[in-house]
């Protein structure tokens, strides 16, 4: 109920409040530069006395340098965006008072808690969007065409790794009073899954997954990791589920 | 059947008791004034009608909708406004009315005839365009009654509505307010009494907590504020007055005095015998005064008369 007029109000503020905008911005400025990095690091090390001699044992550069390029930048910008642009979207509501005010009107908790999420994931789509096309453009120009389907595979899997830190983020932004605390919160989640990462037998399960089965699919292999898929994607809604559940409890 | 019914309300915060077994009724169509110091638990009270808050212990209806069992229902029949009514700074007024419109399921007509009602009837029409974040306070907290008017409610739930108002806009919402009576119940908390006694029909004072006292507003004064006359000297007879005041106190019919330079006011238990004789022991003792006059009782004399 009143699902699509919250997000109507949630898009208009990730415009509004230039959310949007710094996402495109940053997405597209390491997606453009992501395979000329891969491209011309080597070249622009030779060029100083001081690197010169580190440069000239690297290999020439590949595409699957360019496509590592790609993919560590737009994760780590991911994450580090999707914790700050996602950790006031419930306690700032609940500071200034917008919360109490809006949710004594006809807006269940669910519809105000579910358009923030789904406001997150379009911003993060159209900038993962417009990256990914610009970095597929040089790739081709400066390496060698990939197969289409892989890269859209890899930059749907990126927006899905992307997502899960908007869930946890959120989910913190709820049980928070303040957009700090949250994004400590956030942070220290994002540290744990790090570690998880680590280990043997969690780590296959964990999002970093999601972005090694995006380079295999790019880069034209078939190798896919589907349970990291659903473990993340799940992991994604529980935290979105406890953060309903967190909010509908709560007094305001 | 009472517009707002709560009994037996009790609210902890830690050890902190903000609520304790309070219990109120508000007729239909009343302007009801919620008073109390500051920390007697009104806000508390205004959010657990709203469904913002829940109580630990007790029963509450308003609009006909049992808090605990339906108050999903609320919102359709409530409007409320905080002390302090925060909005999107990024949106204009008209745009936030008609986001509450949309919530409301208006349609897009419905939306911008009762958007551009409600900004004339508070004053927002110039400047429903601009961004809310550049409002000042006041226009904030008009704003803040617009959309709290917006689905025209049964029952108005207004913390402090004029408390940050200058007097013309204090003015004009009063009689705003005022204008509401018999159209919806409006509860109303307030510390400013002279605005409580100029619109409500029906007060309710609490103080720790717990209800002291609720009523008609004349029969609250009636029973709890003592007649009072106020005398006031000439220059020349200040020092006979200051002395002549001082035995007034040892009278059986005097019950409080109290002194401010050349006036004093006597408030007294029989007034036809005070009328009486308090003039008379004036002009044995040889005063010249310029003023003799009985004071009108005021709701500020019954706050704290019951609150002290």
């Amino acid at each position: 109920m009143n699902f699509l007029t919250a997000l109507r109000k949630e898009w208009l503020e990730q415009r509004r409040t230039r959310r949007l905008l710094i996402v495109i911005v940053v997405f597209v400025a390491f997606g453009f530069s992501s395979p000329l990095l891969a491209k011309f690091m080597p070249e622009m090390m030779k060029s100083f006395p001081e690197t010169a001699a580190i440069a000239s044992v690297f290999p020439a550069p590949t595409v699957t340098d360019a496509v590592g390029q790609y993919l560590k930048n737009m994760s780590q910008f991911g994450l580090l965006l999707a914790v700050l642009l996602s950790m006031g979207a419930v306690t700032n509501e609940k500071e200034r008072g917008t919360a109490a005010l809006m949710l004594t009107k006809p807006l269940p908790r669910s519809s105000f808690l579910a358009a923030k999420a789904i406001a997150l994931l379009i911003t993060f789509g159209v900038g993962v969007a417009l990256a990914g096309l610009g970095s597929y453009y040089y790739t081709l120009v400066l390496f060698e065409p990939l197969p289409v389907g892989g890269w859209l595979a890899l930059n749907g899997l990126l927006l899905a790794y992307i997502f899960i830190y908007v869930g946890i983020t959120l989910l913190a932004s709820t049980l928070a009073r303040t957009q700090v605390v949250a994004g400590g919160i956030a942070f220290g989640l994002a540290i744990l899954l790090g570690i998880l990462e680590t280990i043997p037998t969690t780590g296959k399960l964990m999002p970093a997954s999601l972005l090694k089965w995006g380079t295999q699919a790019a880069l034209g292999n078939s190798e896919t990791a589907w349970s990291a898929l659903a473990v993340c994607l799940g992991l994604a809604l529980a935290a979105l589920l406890g953060a309903w559940l967190v909010l509908r409890r709560q007094e305001l | 059947m009472s517009a707002i019914q709560a009994q037996g309300l009790r609210k902890a915060f830690g050890s902190f008791v903000a609520l304790n077994g309070l219990s109120l009724s508000v007729e239909p169509g009343a302007v009801f004034g919620f008073l109390g110091p500051n920390g007697a638990g009104k806000t508390t009270t205004i959010r657990i009608l709203a469904g913002l808050a829940r109580a630990d212990a007790g029963e509450v209806c308003v609009a006909g909708v049992d808090l605990r069992a339906d108050g999903h229902l609320l919102c359709r029949r409530v409007g409320y406004l905080p002390e302090e009514p925060a909005f999107y700074p990024w949106m204009s007024a008209v745009e936030f009315l008609d986001y509450v419109g949309r919530l409301y399921g208006h349609t897009t007509v419905e939306r911008q005839k009762r958007s551009a009602e409600l900004l004339e009837l508070t004053g927002l029409t110039e400047a429903r365009k601009r961004r809310v974040g550049g409002y000042s306070r006041g226009m904030r907290q008009r704003l803040g009654l617009a959309q709290a008017l917006y689905h025209r409610p049964e029952v108005l739930l207004l913390d402090e509505p004029v408390s940050a108002l200058d007097p013309a806009g204090r003015k004009g919402v009063l009689e705003l307010i005022e204008g509401l009576r018999g159209q919806c119940t409006v509860f109303m908390s307030t510390h400013i009494l002279a605005d409580v006694e100029r619109i409500c029909d029906s007060v309710a004072v609490i103080d720790h907590g717990q209800l002291l006292v609720e009523g008609r507003r004349d029969e609250l004064i009636d029973r709890y504020a003592a007649p009072a006359l106020r005398v006031e000297a000439a220059a020349r007879s200040v020092e006979a007055f200051t002395a002549w005041i001082a035995n007034l106190k040892t009278l059986a019919w005097v019950s409080a005095v109290s002194l401010d330079g050349p006036a004093a006011t006597v408030q007294v238990l029989d007034l036809p015998l005070a009328q009486r004789e308090l003039l008379r022991l004036a002009v044995a003792a040889d005063l010249t005064l310029e003023r003799y006059e009985l004071v009108k009782p005021t709701l500020e004399d019954v706050f704290l008369r019951i609150v002290a």
